[in-house]
């Protein structure tokens, strides 16, 4: 085991799946000579050259459609979208194509493809370049989308990805890069569309995912601290396809739950999660689920005005009492 | 090319031709459903483009796709099927019309958004040229593709890599009902790809020979390393946009001119004049493109439904990665 960051822990996975297999390859904006906008591909471009650490034009269609197209032939591509915000303008070849050529060929098209795409406010980029827009991707069938909240189950997951032959939408949180974590030694990978507990509890049930699974730990350890409650976690991992086992498997035992996202709460992952719950778990509901998520408007730059629409530790301090009308 | 060669590429226009004439009855009939496009009047350009080709090389197209799919062999049989939804069709009967596709045999679909396949195209050429492959991708789109941004970065991406992709544009010169002097800021598509930096040609897309051999040309200094090259198609679509277009835009007089330059008429007097066959022996092809068209729709006729378990399959390849 060794304490590294989610920066680390991604480009670790990149890395070693790059030195496995000369079939895959990275291509995005600045991802070569300036070593990622994020830093996540330093030294890449050195040590693989510019053939496998691809600089694009700034063209996303052109990034995502050309990863596509790379993935038909039989290589394993991993596109990197700058911003999660960029991939509107993907848009067409990340729902109409990737989503869509495995199945609407009856079969024919294998696309083994990572598209990794930065998202999340609290950096002040304003309105445009701070969304969460997760759950508008997961709501297609054909894609995987992926979002880890800690740096062991990153670099699983990414190796995971590279190595699925589905497309794979790989979400990083923005303001994750440098939370550290204990990753293990050596190779492994962390399978899609599996659900896990990050913190045991016997009160409440708490789904998060991605950033929203450091605020919502944060307000676990005060809730225990403070108040005596204990908080189940259950993170998501991947949103699609969504494993709700561990989830209902927790409600059973606490049947009380807070759904804690970033994006916004229309139509969101929370709106996902309750009506699951609802369905599969009606009997063990003991009071209303609750969710958390960001205010309903564009994110602002002002710092503390972006703030308030962001979910706050208290905001889910606050959720959890209500459920349990503390 | 030899004569059966030659022969060959007169029976594979006809098949078209037949094939498409015989859909749209049974579209008529609401035996096929949802959007059939016909390529009828523009078969010489994909017939001419896939007989340039070599095995290895890579072909994609829009939604006007069922002329490539019979070029590059695949069988009237399994196209006719996916017309009708049939889980004996090139896609399972889950593709239709629009998405036709036999990746053994390089054909990558059949797109239904227009411009989309254009960066695809381009990445299938990335993947050839960072494998070392020795194959170059031939894209055919219409002449509204090229107004679309996908066009732009397809091209400009190709031109930067140097990839090894031959663009062609069949100018049928409507995109859906707008004329292309109503929606392109210029009406030779040459000039986009001069703004590339792209070598680009303009043929008679009515003439198998010339579509062929230009294609042939560029097909080979491309494979050579050349870079992307861009060739201009003159064509027209003899029928509406797809079924159920009033055509409002254009005078059945321009329709009936174009008519006169029918690319099996021009190939057929070709062939006869060069000496190459006689009109005993195209008249013979075509008689037998006939039976191949009529054993194409009794095989999807009597074709199974897919089953109902088919609704769920191939929305992944494993559900667990």
């Amino acid at each position: 085991m060794a304490r590294i960051t989610m920066r680390e822990a991604i480009s670790q996975a990149l890395w070693e799946e790059m030195e496995r297999d000369p079939k895959v390859f990275i291509m995005g904006e600045e991802v070569g000579v300036w070593g990622g906008t994020y830093a996540v591909t330093k030294g890449f471009y050195d040590h693989f050259g510019e053939e496998r650490v691809r600089d694009t034009p700034i063209a996303e269609a052109a990034i995502v459609g050309g990863a596509i197209g790379a993935a038909l032939t039989g290589t394993r591509p991993v596109a990197e979208l700058m911003t999660i915000n960029f991939a509107f303008a993907a848009m067409d070849h990340i729902v109409n194509e990737a989503a869509k050529l495995h199945y609407m060929f009856g079969g024919q098209f294998v696309l083994p493809l990572v598209i990794r795409a930065v998202g999340g406010g609290g950096r002040q980029l304003g309105a445009t370049h701070s969304q969460t827009p997760d759950a508008v991707f997961a709501h297609f069938p054909g894609l995987k989308v992926v979002a880890p909240g800690t740096p062991q189950d990153a670099k699983g997951l990414l190796k995971a990805a590279i190595r699925c032959d589905d497309p794979v939408l790989f979400i990083e949180h923005a303001t994750l890069y440098q939370t550290r974590g204990e990753v293990p030694d050596g190779d492994f990978t962390i399978p899609i569309g599996k659900s896990t507990v990050q913190r045991p509890g016997s009160d409440v049930t708490i789904v998060t995912y991605s950033k929203m699974l450091e605020v919502s730990l944060k307000a676990a350890e005060r809730l225990s601290k403070e108040d005596g409650i204990e908080v189940e976690i259950v993170d998501l991992r991947t949103l699609r396809p969504l494993d709700m086992e561990p989830v209902i498997e927790s409600f059973k035992k606490t049947n009380r739950a807070v759904v804690v996202e970033e994006g916004w709460k229309s139509f969101g992952v929370g709106s996902e999660i309750v009506s699951r719950i609802y369905e599969e778990a009606f009997d063990y509901v003991d009071a209303p689920v609750k969710r958390v998520a960001q205010k309903e408007v564009p994110l602002p730059y002002n710092r503390s005005l972006e703030q308030m629409a962001l979910p706050q530790v208290e905001d889910v301090i606050s959720a959890v009492k209500e459920v349990l009308d503390v | 090319m030899d004569k059966s060669e030659y022969l060959k590429l007169y029976q594979e226009m006809v098949v078209i031709r037949r094939l498409e004439e015989r859909a749209a009855e049974l579209y008529q009939q609401g035996k096929i459903g949802g959007f059939l496009h016909l390529y009828i009047g523009q078969e010489a350009v994909s017939t001419g483009l896939v007989a340039a080709r070599r095995p290895q090389d890579r072909i994609i197209t829009a939604y006007r796709d069922h002329g490539v799919a019979i070029n590059v062999g695949v069988s009237a049989d399994k196209v006719m099927a996916e017309l009708l939804g049939k889980a004996t069709g090139t896609s399972k009967g889950k593709g239709g019309s629009m998405h036709l596709a036999d990746v053994e045999k390089n054909f990558f679909g059949g797109h239904a958004i227009v411009g989309a396949h254009l960066p695809i195209a381009a990445g299938l050429a990335l993947g050839d040229k960072y494998q070392g492959n020795d194959a170059v991708t031939i894209c055919m789109f219409g002449d509204g593709a090229t107004n679309i941004g996908f066009f732009h970065e397809a091209l400009n991406m190709s031109k930067v890599w140097n990839l090894p992709v031959l663009w062609v544009v069949e100018n049928n010169q409507y995109g859906m009902g707008t004329s292309i002097e109503r929606a392109s800021a210029v009406i030779e598509m040459t000039q986009k790809a001069q703004g590339y930096g792209m070598q680009s040609a303009r043929v008679d897309g009515m003439n198998l020979l010339e579509v062929y051999e230009k294609a042939k040309e560029m097909i080979e200094a491309i494979r050579g390393g050349s870079g992307p090259m861009f060739l201009e198609a003159m064509t027209y679509r003899f029928r509406g946009h797809s079924m159920g277009d009033p055509e409002r835009y254009r005078k059945q007089d321009e329709v009936h001119k174009w008519q006169e330059n029918d690319p099996i008429g021009i190939y057929r007097r070709n062939l006869i004049e060069k000496g190459i066959a006689s009109a005993e022996e195209l008249d013979a092809q075509d008689d037998e493109a006939f039976t191949i068209v009529d054993k194409a729709v009794e095989f999807a006729e009597n074709s199974p439904e897919p089953s109902p378990d088919q609704l769920f399959e191939d929305i992944y390849v494993s559900e667990q990665c």
